[in-house]
């Protein structure tokens, strides 16, 4: 029999909302689940369920109005900006839907700046840098500026800048959606690789039910409600 | 160092905008000099005055003499070391265009008096010996192609007549700041022909020059003199040169006050194009620079960036005008020199300068990246794609 695996994220009672003008709009209700370690969970809803204003709470760009979020033995909750910003360095790899890559910085550069805000030295830097690319297979596009590449290739590159530097929890928002089939297919493949084989907690905001099948975890969310009977759901 | 790297990158990432950007500063920056440079050189006269030097004139107006009889009383006071003195001319050389000062003085203590002209001792020998003789500055004798044994025939406005002048020496500034366009003659050619044409302008004189024992005897030696001829008919007012000079330039005290102004007015102008270039590059960026949040990096990193961005526009566009500067001042002060001898671009306007533009830097900097901070990462965030 399976021990079934600790949770890494504790989601509890969580309440988000935003205030535009002098109105107040409720984003999130009441959430409450937990995400194991080594789990690649797929999020999915219509668009204004929440989705990303759970993922961006979850990775700690964001603050709710009230609850908990704890991640391994961290309460990111009670953390002050300063701490978070700390914390999301040694702990969140991002993978966003337009790769965000700095266009000034060649993707060796990109790969290599979260690596600035750690103790490691330049030449230490720069070999982490190529062997994530390396790992995405990218070492031929090294020294290329993003626009020299296809849009694949660069969300390639933003996979490598997530991973350079071990985080705790892969969190990805709409990774394939500026993205043709194929190189979706390829993105997804590789996020796949990343959980099957390095164990790697991955949280995944998608619209895509293709992308939402390479998932272990399936969570529902409607108009800021998780949907807890069709939640839990290995595929 | 990844930092640096990102925000010279993104200083010329766009490189029209940066480009004009960088040429309206350059344009600003040689604009100021160049003010500054002509506000330097309307005081340049006042900066090459030395501090123990006294210039005595009528206390009334200095268009009214004084008795030359003076000479021997100011001379006897003590704290004085050497007295000289002269008139202002105003001779014109073939028509008005040509202005330059000229003075008749007492040649031999003048030229004690002011070292900072500098003649070869045949030189001054040869000016000491003709009464007719005159020297001129190297600037005003390579202006008309004057040489040595030339006569040259000034046309007198305060004293009538032609007035012929050989040239016995051809003085240099002891350095650059001194004005080399002075056209200087014997007082006693002027004064003798006075006594044959006009007698009672004769033995007149329309300043003393008086040098000091020590500079800090100024202020007493001045009053001496002053309580010397008080109650006579020419009572005199006795200050020191630098003091003589301002006044002068107090009488265009309001141009110079405006060409102050407009400087301003042009590093302010520039400040606002720069801090529009600073808005519109931030607001372009703040998608990356919400990326580096979500990468741990903190508000320091996000000002950092756009403070180092706005220095490097700034500096570069500054180190252009300033260098072009130079060549600009040699054009406008050789097309100006009747009026302004003294045209040099001083060190201080180049530190001006380089403060200007790391104000304009910073002026233009500090809305942008207070707004690159404060907005949220998943605002900054949003506004991708």
């Amino acid at each position: 029999m399976t021990e079934p695996k600790q949770p890494i994220v504790e989601i509890r009672n969580i309440f988000k909302s935003y205030q535009r003008e002098n109105l107040v709009v409720p984003v999130l209700h009441d959430i409450t689940f937990d995400i194991a370690d080594g789990e690649f969970l797929a999020l999915m809803g219509p668009s204004g369920s929440g989705k990303t204003t759970l993922l961006n709470l979850l990775a700690g760009i964001d603050k709710a109005d009230s609850g908990v979020i704890r991640v391994g033995d961290v309460d990111i909750t009670a953390l002050s900006e300063t701490e978070l910003a700390h914390w999301r360095a040694n702990n969140v790899g991002f993978i966003f839907q337009f790769y965000n890559l700095i266009p000034v910085l060649r993707a060796v550069e990109n790969v290599e700046l979260p690596l600035h805000l750690t103790a490691l030295s330049g030449r230490e830097r720069r070999e982490h840098a190529e062997t994530a690319l390396r790992m995405v297979n990218l070492d031929h596009r090294m020294d290329h500026y993003p626009k020299e590449m296809s849009g694949g290739e660069q969300q390639r590159v933003a996979i490598a800048r997530a991973i350079v530097t071990d985080p705790t929890i892969l969190v990805a928002d709409e990774p394939t959606g500026d993205l043709d089939r194929a190189s979706a297919g390829e993105i997804l493949a590789m996020m796949q690789s990343l959980n099957d084989d390095m164990g790697k907690t991955i949280i995944m905001v998608t619209h895509d039910p293709r992308a939402a099948e390479r998932a272990t975890v399936l969570r529902h969310l409607d108009k800021g409600f998780m949907n807890h009977d069709a939640s839990q759901d290995p595929l | 160092m990844m930092l640096l790297k990102i925000l010279f990158r993104n200083a010329f990432h766009n490189k029209l905008r940066s480009g004009l950007t960088i040429l309206g500063i350059t344009v600003a920056i040689l604009a100021f000099g160049l003010l500054r440079t002509v506000i330097d050189a309307w005081y340049a006269g006042v900066e090459a005055a030395s501090a123990s030097r006294l210039v005595t004139r009528n206390a009334i107006s200095i268009i009214f003499p004084l008795p030359l009889a003076y000479n021997e009383k100011i001379r006897q006071i003590e704290g004085v070391k050497h007295v000289s003195y002269g008139n202002w001319f105003g001779g014109i050389y073939i028509n008005e265009k040509n202005f330059f000062p000229n003075f008749c003085v007492e040649p031999k203590t003048y030229m004690v008096i002011y070292p900072e002209f500098v003649l070869t001792p045949q030189e001054t020998k040869a000016f000491l010996a003709d009464r007719k003789g005159f020297v001129a500055g190297r600037k005003l004798a390579t202006r008309f192609g004057w040489k040595i044994g030339d006569t040259v025939t000034l046309k007198g406005t305060i004293y009538p007549g032609n007035w012929d002048f050989v040239l016995r020496g051809i003085y240099r500034g002891r350095d650059e700041t001194i004005d080399e366009s002075q056209f200087l003659f014997h007082w006693d050619y002027l004064n003798e022909t006075m006594k044959k044409v006009s007698p009672q302008r004769a033995d007149q004189v329309g300043f003393y020059m008086i040098t000091v024992a020590r500079p800090d005897l100024s202020p007493e030696v001045a009053l001496a003199v002053d309580r010397t001829f008080k109650n006579t008919l020419a009572e005199t007012l006795t200050e020191t040169e630098k003091a003589f000079n301002q006044g002068f330039i107090a009488m265009s005290g309001a141009i110079v006050t405006a060409i102050q102004m407009v400087s301003f007015v042009v590093i302010l102008i520039i400040m606002a194009v720069v801090a529009n270039t600073m808005a519109m590059t931030t607001r372009e960026r703040i998608g990356d620079y919400a990326i580096m949040k979500t990468m741990g990096f903190g508000g320091g990193a996000i000002a950092f960036m756009i403070f180092g961005e706005s220095l490097v526009i700034a500096l570069t566009g500054c180190i252009a005008g300033m260098i072009l500067t130079f060549p600009a001042a040699a054009a406008f002060g050789s097309s100006l020199s009747n009026y302004f001898p003294i045209f040099l671009v001083s060190d201080e306007t180049l530190w001006l300068d380089l403060l200007a533009a790391l104000l304009i830097a910073v002026c233009a900097a500090i809305i942008p990246t207070r707004h690159a901070i404060r907005v949220g990462i998943a605002d900054g965030l949003r506004r991708i794609g």
